[in-house]
């Protein structure tokens, strides 16, 4: 939590070049619109978190800003190109994504799927310095000890640091992370936050996650869209948005927000 | 490469060719050399572009699908093989499949599987649906029909003429015509070459689209390109010996359980030796055993029909 202090403390670190980009995009499945008329812009060097209830589209936002969906109209531009102007590899140098649902059908090592990262460098021969990225993002994510276990061997919580670490090794300024949060315990959670923190402050990475803890989202996020039935209720730096008032138009629920160690914290259990 | 691994190849490798040489050479006696030889070498040779064909297709398909009990054969090419066999000798008679050269059958032949599976293709990848499975599922759909309309015409010609049909319903590695083979290995290696730059993509594609799409494959383009290289293959292999349906299924899990690697160079060079060692061996076995009294493909089918259930009672219980 220090280091969210910290953040605060030196807002000048985020330039205000807007990096990764989308226009009045809109999506419909069957006729049913997902995701209307949004744009919305993300800063570079911010780590930013997508909120909102289930089914306000933030996941299918997230997917076109990846390319892991069309989009109907609009326009979605990473560090000014459209996205779809980008040749494949070279997007993924770029932009790496991590969905929620992760099903591998083969056995793999966690080694093994970490080393997958590297393949829009190297494709299937890996030099020695793309195992040093793989062998770096196993450190960071404390995989080290267990590099050498299969996936179907591992906790729910170590099958998600993995996947993380694969993005990691893929080396991308921009990580877009669908729910990582997602069958972790407490301590994992936080420490895959801190994690996110320190790639934003260290690495100067630029960080989209969809969140549904709105405490790790008020804790860590520089900045955040609220998504509500398809689009942005409100958006901004992370102070301005964790507030009742802005709160109660994004989840129809009064919640109160305490200050704990300087952190603004939703109490809504009750 | 592990150990292991080096000695399933080196072992694969020496049991296709001792059995391949025996097949050759068994029973030859100095009077018949000449005759059998060259029959005979027609057959293996037959048996190793169509048992490579089908293997490295139904590898690839799997690892498309994302699924390891799937074979192209699903998309119903066999049964339009059937189909247009039959139609052949419900409108022509016996004496319109004889007097059509085995050229023209077999031009007619590929040239309708691999329009029909393109139909399909674009059918897939023109609107919002871009399912995998919903391919499948319209290709079971049409094989369905294929099957319907073959039995429709079956039982209304004359059972003399039915039985010219029986013939070309199981495969037949014996009496092939050498200048099919020559034309089936030329589009085979174009094929081949046409495939060979997407091939560094099949590791990662096993990952499934999202990985795939994140890690920088051009997915759409790459599975539409893969997608025409199984129809090409299963459509020769179909064309040259008849229809396989459980052999490709077959020989790429035995390959998979052995190497338990995710590796396609791998994975492609064991499946290709098992496809060959299980052909050779089941012809032998078919004429040395058998007496003829049983079609390989039948063995095949009964084998591979075996193992898939095993494989479909293995998932449940996982």
């Amino acid at each position: 939590m220090a280091m969210k202090m910290l953040e605060v403390e030196k807002p000048t670190v985020h330039t205000e070049v807007a990096a990764l980009e989308v226009k009045n995009v809109s999506k419909a499945f069957d006729g049913k619109k997902v995701v209307e008329d949004v744009s919305v812009a993300v800063n570079k060097g911010t780590l930013t978190s997508f909120i909102g209830p289930n089914g306000a589209g933030k996941s299918t936002l997230i997917s076109m800003m990846s390319r892991l969906l069309d989009h109907d109209t609009g326009e979605v531009f990473v560090e000014g190109k459209e996205i779809g102007k980008y040749k494949s590899d070279e997007l993924a140098k770029k932009v790496s994504i991590l969905k929620q649902s992760n099903n591998i059908n083969i056995r793999l090592t966690i080694r093994e799927l970490v080393s997958f990262g590297r393949f829009p460098y190297s494709k299937n021969r890996l030099t020695k310095d793309d195992w040093a990225f793989v062998e770096n993002a196993l450190d960071y994510m404390n995989l080290r000890d267990i590099q050498d276990k299969y996936l179907d061997q591992l906790s729910g919580g170590q099958r998600q640091r993995a996947y993380i670490a694969m993005v990691l090794a893929q080396d991308t300024d921009y990580i877009i992370l669908d729910e990582p949060l997602n069958n972790l315990d407490m301590k994992h959670s936080v420490q895959i936050m801190k994690t996110l923190r320190q790639l934003c402050d260290e690495l100067g990475k630029t960080i989209i996650i969809v969140v549904h803890d709105i405490n790790f989202a008020s804790c860590y996020s520089d900045d955040i869209v609220a998504m509500k039935d398809g689009i942005v209720v409100e958006k901004g730096h992370c102070h301005d948005i964790i507030n009742p008032t802005s709160l109660k138009n994004i989840y129809d629920m009064d919640i109160n927000i305490e200050e704990v160690n300087c952190n603004k914290i939703c109490v809504y259990f009750t | 490469m592990q150990r292991r691994t080096k000695w399933i190849f080196i072992i694969l490798s020496v049991l296709s060719l001792v059995l391949t040489v025996t097949f050759l050479f068994i029973g030859l006696t100095p009077e018949g050399w000449d005759y059998a030889l060259p029959r005979r070498g027609r057959s293996v040779a037959a048996i190793i572009i169509v048992g490579a064909a089908i293997a490295f297709s139904t590898l690839i398909f799997q690892t498309i699908t994302n699924n390891r009990i799937l074979t192209p054969s699903i998309i119903g090419l066999d049964s339009l093989y059937m189909l247009v066999q039959t139609s052949l000798v419900f409108f022509f008679g016996t004496l319109g499949l004889v007097s059509m050269t085995q050229g023209t059958n077999f031009m007619i032949s590929i040239a309708l599987m691999v329009g029909f599976a393109l139909l399909l293709y674009t059918m897939l990848f023109k609107g919002e649906q871009q399912n995998i499975y919903f391919l499948l599922l319209v290709g079971i759909i049409f094989g369905t029909l294929f099957s319907s309309l073959s039995t429709f015409m079956q039982v209304l010609i004359d059972p003399n003429e039915f039985q010219s049909i029986q013939n070309r319903m199981f495969a037949s590695f014996s009496n092939i015509n050498v200048d099919l083979l020559w034309l089936a290995c030329i589009i085979l290696l174009l094929t081949m070459i046409y495939a060979f730059p997407y091939l560094k993509y099949l590791d990662t594609l096993s990952l499934g689209r999202d990985h795939a799409v994140n890690l920088g494959i051009p997915y759409d383009k790459v599975v539409r390109r893969y997608l025409i290289i199984i129809a090409i293959m299963v459509s020769v292999s179909t064309a040259l010996v008849g229809p396989i349906l459980f052999l490709g299924l077959l020989v790429v899990n035995v390959a998979r359980e052995m190497l338990s690697t995710f590796r396609h160079s791998q994975l492609a060079i064991a499946s290709v030796l098992v496809s060959i060692v299980a052909l050779v061996g089941g012809t032998l076995v078919v004429e040395r055993v058998f007496a003829f009294s049983a079609p390989l493909s039948v063995i095949i089918n009964f084998v591979g029909g075996a193992y898939f259930i095993y494989l479909l009672l293995r998932g449940t219980k996982n």
